[in-house]
């Protein structure tokens, strides 16, 4: 993939704050806020990345500053080549970046999703609303903080909350399928993402590390 | 001569066969054999919905092929799939359209009781916001077992004290 790690190398030529980013697939470089935008579309104008493929929105913890960072996934539909771009944002308390959408359409839903999510605000997004949890719920379920069970509100509705008297809750979790009593279950391999068939009979499954130091 | 009528009860002849029978039994027998469902398809469930309804389980069977979707035109609403909190309001509201007599079936776990969704977003069991008449399990319930509790739930229509419920609404 020669092409591409010229654009990734061209991106930190042209902005002296890009960075390399470690990636076990495709080319990923971070960048800076306030360099956004112009390293996207310099990527989409002068290297074709032409498809915006994801935004995703990371949180590292409370406390870690910068806490939230967003994630691009760029794809060259006419050199088939994808590339990560990663910006921190640098307010951890109301993050906030500019918004993609006038470079692809397609950021627009995830943006509105990373923003439900994680409470990340696009500057100069048309539409910035909730898309998943429903407008008004006070809280952001992927930040670090909130609990997987949830936190006791009111329902979307008021009338039906009148009518059934029915709350948002906190699911119990003990029993549940994420929840394993420890000790009992070996966590690894209870993990989806330690049985890794990613061989088939065209392609051999890979040897074991032998030597272990 | 004036010749009077020496029948004193139904002449078969004119009137034709006739059946006694109590009030309740016959508006459960109507009842519980044209139950029209609401398909409330929320999640992989709807699929195994649709295959009751298909001609190898064949729902028609017991009267209650006529999917209508529109809350007005039917009896039971079959709640099949996650409800999450979002949805749940809706599944209320479109419950409320229903004319009643009604009843709920809540096919599969997570409509049952949240399922797998042990999460901030799902609603832990339908019978949160609507009563449930007859719940379903399995993941998803096998078609045969959603025609199991409609044949339980055309029992317990059966019981009904209909003619009474009736009087006092």
């Amino acid at each position: 993939m020669p092409v591409v790690i010229d654009a990734a190398t061209a991106l930190k030529g042209k902005f002296s704050l890009a960075t390399d980013r470690p990636s076990l697939d495709c080319p990923a470089v971070n960048v800076p806020a306030k360099d956004l935008i112009a390293a996207l579309t310099y990527l989409r104008d002068e290297f074709a990345f032409d498809m915006l493929v994801d935004v995703a929105g990371v949180d590292w913890a409370e406390g870690v500053s910068p806490r939230f960072a967003v994630v691009y996934h760029v794809f060259s539909t006419t050199r088939h080549v994808y590339l990560r771009v990663v910006a921190a944002c640098a307010n951890d308390a109301a993050p906030t970046l500019p918004s993609a959408v006038s470079l692809w359409p397609g950021a627009n839903w995830h943006e509105r999703e990373c923003y439900d999510m994680f409470g990340i605000t696009f500057a100069g997004h048309p539409d910035l609303r909730r898309i998943l949890m429903w407008d008004g719920y006070p809280y952001f379920p992927l930040r670090k903080e909130f609990p997987l069970a949830g936190i006791e509100t009111v329902l979307p509705d008021a009338e039906v909350a009148a009518e059934t008297q029915a709350k948002v809750i906190a699911a119990p979790m003990v029993g549940g399928p994420f929840v394993a009593t420890s000790g009992e279950i070996n966590l690894t391999e209870a993990e989806p993402r330690a049985k890794d068939e990613a061989w088939s009979e065209r392609r051999a499954k890979p040897e074991e590390p032998k030597s272990q130091p | 001569m004036v010749t009077s009528n020496s029948e004193l009860a139904y002449d078969s002849k004119i009137e034709g066969e006739v059946v006694v029978s109590r009030v309740d039994s016959i508006i459960n027998w109507i009842r519980s054999n044209s139950m029209w469902p609401m398909p409330m398809g929320l999640a992989c469930c709807a699929i195994e919905l649709m295959g009751v309804a298909a001609s190898r389980f064949d729902i028609a069977r017991f009267g209650a092929e006529v999917m209508r979707f529109s809350p007005r035109q039917s009896d039971c609403m079959i709640v099949s799939g996650t409800v999450t909190y979002k949805m749940a309001p809706h599944v209320r509201r479109i419950y409320d359209q229903m004319a009643a007599p009604k009843w709920v079936i809540a096919m599969g776990a997570c409509a049952s009781s949240g399922g797998m969704y042990r999460s901030y977003a799902t609603l832990q069991g339908v019978d949160r916001i609507v009563p449930v008449d007859v719940y379903i399990s399995g993941c998803p319930p096998r078609p045969e077992a959603v025609l199991d509790a409609l044949i339980k739930l055309q029992a317990k229509v059966k019981k009904e004290r209909s003619s009474k419920n009736l009087l006092s609404a």
